[in-house]
């Protein structure tokens, strides 16, 4: 029986990134909050210090960062003839756990989305004509514009502290700087990390091809940073052991960094870490939230009561806390109705690995999670894709974060899997490579989706998200037709041997692609075909907010963190001005 | 407790496939290094290791280390750049791994039901790292046995013959599909290769110190707009004291 406690004003599910600012901002405005945290507390002392962090077999490899799988797993299978099966080791994706949340083990890559992005099937209907899009693409606008979302995206960078050349400022083309992003309202708080071998090889032969290459944008920074919130941050190394680690030196931006100190000190603000949310519960009508049940990490279970509940868990499990919670209507692929789960989507990882002779010392080591150099002229709408017969892009860059060699010992096709020939080529081409990602955008398809599992448990009791995916063929010929681009980058910065992998289908959680993945909770407006509104409320149940990379209704050409920040902003905004002033429906619906 | 010399193994390999798990093999005892394989043309190989090298072995018992060491070598074999796995210690990083928690099923998740499913899918079998070891390890020594044959005493060309067979999938270990088992022995050789010398595997860095990777060092300010230059120091480990020792820690848990 659970033990009923004193009612709040918010709870808060899930203490990362997104769940950090909330509280913060709603704690500073007076509401009493409590963030229920499943994992464990961790700060950057004495959790993330060197030596211990510097360990590949730990960090990489057995994914210590991460959701414990063993416990909490998802199932999987490409198609919905297929019985799906556990996720029983991670590895295409990586979701995190423990105070400061995934973004912990991210990499800093700080773009925002473009304009195009948050009006997508309106441009691109307007663009290409209505019969442009294959049959099975369910895409659809944001139900926000990149105008709605400038300001937000500001303060999360200047948040961040963001290292970075601007490329738009209110208009203005600005040399160095990415000329096709959006006008941004001023440059990134820092200027850009120093530019590795790679980036610099990579810029040298982008630009001979007339392409536009710029310094990608790190919140990893390149020099001393003190943010808005009086947190200070500190100048980063280049140590190459950023994504699926923590950050030993204060110069990578996560909540520890940059938030969670002046979040912690606020008494108006409870955290309770290994805290598992079972549910957030209704009253009778369904259409009021009550607080969340959840069990602590003794195995004692609790009624939490809240005027206001946010989940702010990563994006996979924010589509299962909704479905647990009987929030929304579960979509059906067969009908293509329902909306919790719909439009789950991904990103569409290619490479091209560029093979220089013994002379060209790379040091791969030598990096940040945000230190390369890329163009975004094969991204998203920046070309025109008349004829081509798919939408959407891919930024192409030399962004390689790190030379780890357990996971990264690049070798030449043909080369056996093992053995002496397996082992030269090692030697031979580990400090001679540069790698290419091909980081591609995602279209929602009408057969990809999240439900909840009929077999599997949590260690709970309560029944796994189910994910079914593959890639939509729109995507992978996108992956073929950018791929081809970047080879020819790879010919011009005068590689001995140039390969490109295009990604090809099927999807397989064998091989680590990104942790970008998004939909399931998707914004829009309406509610036939979302699940909250423009400001991130539930439509069915007006006193939750559900924020995540769940709310895109399909995924853009860039990492996703970024434009999350800015969401995040955005709806704290509305619940700041409009819903706590007077709680209910910001949007009818 | 069974206690046999290293010459026993060697020359009674039949016999040892039987012998029970908890024998071990100390260093005093393989007083005899084992006959491995190495790149020359003879085919018959001439040991890179020496007896005072030798792991103590925990998890395999003595048939298993003769095929494991063997097995290992063919996998990353010493050449003209260096060690190959027995003198990057590779077997000694598999037996305390399947010795400890990861080999016990560490961030593996063990429910049923058991559904072999598509590749798409990844590994679906019930056993653990260590279980499927010690299945596959007894099937291939029972496969040997009818055959009259032992892996580690075949040329080196005849060891890959048959890797390759297990790596295909073209045998079946007491159920397990072959290629499940070649792949893991695989992986967790090139771990062990170049995982922390911590966990027991790339003895004094070796590995490392092959490619150039500067192991756990930190800071790359200085160096990474010196575009081109080759990064000359010592790797570092992350269990070394002030002096330079490397202190084992194969039970570092994986997770925070």
């Amino acid at each position: 029986m659970a033990q009923r406690l004193k009612e709040v004003d918010v709870v808060i599910v899930g203490v990362g990134m997104v769940g950090t600012m909330v509280a913060k901002e709603l704690a500073a405005a007076g509401y009493k909050v409590v963030g229920l945290e499943r994992g464990q507390t961790r700060a950057t002392v004495p959790e993330f210090q060197s030596p211990g962090i510097h360990d590949e077999l730990r960090f990489d490899v057995r994914k210590a960062l991460m959701q414990d799988n063993t416990r909490e797993p998802v199932t999987f299978r490409n198609h919905g003839s297929q019985i799906a099966l556990p996720v029983r080791r991670w590895e295409s994706f990586l979701p995190g756990t423990g105070l400061g949340g995934s973004m912990v083990h991210w990499n800093g890559q700080t773009y925002r989305f473009q304009a195009n992005d948050f009006q997508l099937a309106t441009r691109t209907r307007e663009r290409y004509g209505k019969n442009f899009l294959d049959a099975d693409l369910t895409i659809q606008d944001w139900g926000v514009t990149y105008d709605d979302l400038e300001p937000h995206y500001d303060r999360f960078e200047y948040l961040l502290g963001t290292s970075g050349k601007a490329g738009n400022i209110k208009g203005q083309i600005q040399p160095g700087g990415d000329p096709h992003e959006s006008p941004r309202s001023r440059d990134y708080p820092t200027p850009p990390q120093k530019e590795h071998y790679q980036g610099a090889l990579f810029r040298k032969a982008a630009a001979g091809l007339g392409y536009h290459p710029f310094p990608q944008p790190s919140s990893n920074l390149s020099q001393p940073y003190t943010n808005p919130e009086g947190l200070k941050l500190n100048t980063c190394v280049f140590c190459g052991f950023c994504e699926r680690y923590a950050c030993e030196h204060y110069a990578k931006s996560v909540p520890q960094t940059v938030l969670l100190p002046v979040l912690l000190a606020n008494p108006n603000f409870e955290l309770r870490t290994g805290c598992q949310v079972q549910r957030i519960n209704l009253d009778s009508t369904k259409k009021h939230a009550t607080g969340v049940t959840y069990i602590d990490a003794v195995g004692r279970e609790f009624e939490q009561p809240a005027s206001l509940v946010v989940s702010s868990t990563f994006a996979i499990n924010n589509i299962r806390m909704l479905l647990l919670s009987g929030i929304g209507k579960p979509y059906d692929p067969a009908s293509g109705q329902g909306v919790v789960g719909r439009n789950y989507a991904y990103q569409t990882m290619s490479t091209v690995a560029s093979f220089f002779d013994e002379d060209v010392i790379i040091n791969p080591f030598m990096a940040s999670g945000a230190s390369g150099t890329l163009i975004n002229d094969f991204a998203g709408d920046n070309f025109d894709h008349s004829g081509l017969g798919f939408i959407g892009g891919a930024f192409i860059g030399a962004v390689n974060t790190n030379g780890r060699p357990i996971e990264y010992h690049p070798t030449p096709p043909g080369t056996p899997n093992w053995g002496k020939a397996w082992k030269q080529a090692v030697v031979k081409h580990y400090n001679h490579t540069v790698m290419f990602s091909l980081h591609g955008s995602s279209m929602a398809a009408r057969q990809n989706y999240a439900d909840l599992d009929p077999t599997y448990r949590d260690a709970w009791g309560q029944p796994v998200l189910r994910i079914t995916f593959d890639f939509p063929q729109n995507d992978l010929k996108m992956a073929a037709h950018v791929t081809a681009k970047g080879v020819e980058i790879g010919k011009a910065m005068g590689a001995k041997q140039v390969v490109g992998n295009p990604r090809k289908g099927p999807y397989t959680v064998t091989q680590y692609q990104t942790t970008h993945n998004t939909g399931g909770t998707v914004m829009g407006d309406n509610p036939k075909t979302s699940v909250v509104n423009r400001y991130l409320q539930s439509w069915d149940v007006p006193n939750v907010f559900v924020i995540g990379a769940s709310n895109y209704p399909q995924n853009a050409s860039w990492n996703p963190t970024c434009t999350l920040g800015a969401l995040t902003y955005w709806a704290i905004d509305a619940l700041k001005s409009k819903y706590l002033k007077n709680p209910g429906r910001l949007v009818s619906a | 407790m069974d206690r046999v010399t290293r010459r026993s193994f060697v020359t009674g390999v039949g016999a040892a496939s039987v012998l029970p798990a908890a024998t071990l093999l100390t260093s005093a005892q393989a007083a005899e290094p084992v006959k491995q394989n190495s790149p020359d043309a003879s085919g018959i190989a001439t040991p890179d290791v020496s007896a005072a090298d030798r792991p103590t072995y925990l998890f395999f018992n003595a048939a298993e280390v003769l095929f494991i060491e063997a097995a290992c070598e063919r996998l990353i074999p010493a050449d003209e750049n260096g060690p190959g796995a027995l003198g990057a210690g590779v077997p000694n990083y598999l037996d305390k791994q399947l010795g400890g928690a990861w080999g016990a099923g560490e961030r593996l998740y063990r429910s049923g039901p058991w559904v072999l499913g598509t590749a798409t899918q990844g590994y679906q079998l019930p056993f653990t790292p260590a279980e499927l070891f010690r299945t596959c390890l007894r099937a291939i020594d029972h496969e040997m046995t009818a055959k009259n044959a032992a892996f580690h005493e075949m040329s080196g060309d005849q060891q890959d013959v048959y890797l390759k067979s297990l790596e295909s999938g073209a045998h079946e270990l007491d159920g397990v599909p072959s290629d499940i088992f070649f792949d893991m022995l695989l992986k967790m050789s090139i771990e062990g290769f170049f995982a922390d010398p911590a966990y027991g595997g790339n003895k004094d860095m070796v590995a490392w110190r092959m490619i150039g990777f500067p192991g756990a060092y930190a800071d790359y300010y200085e160096s990474i707009d010196k575009h081109g230059v080759k990064f000359e120091r010592e790797p570092l480990s992350l269990a070394e004291d002030g002096r330079g020792h490397v202190h084992m820690r194969p039970d570092i848990p994986a997770n925070l």
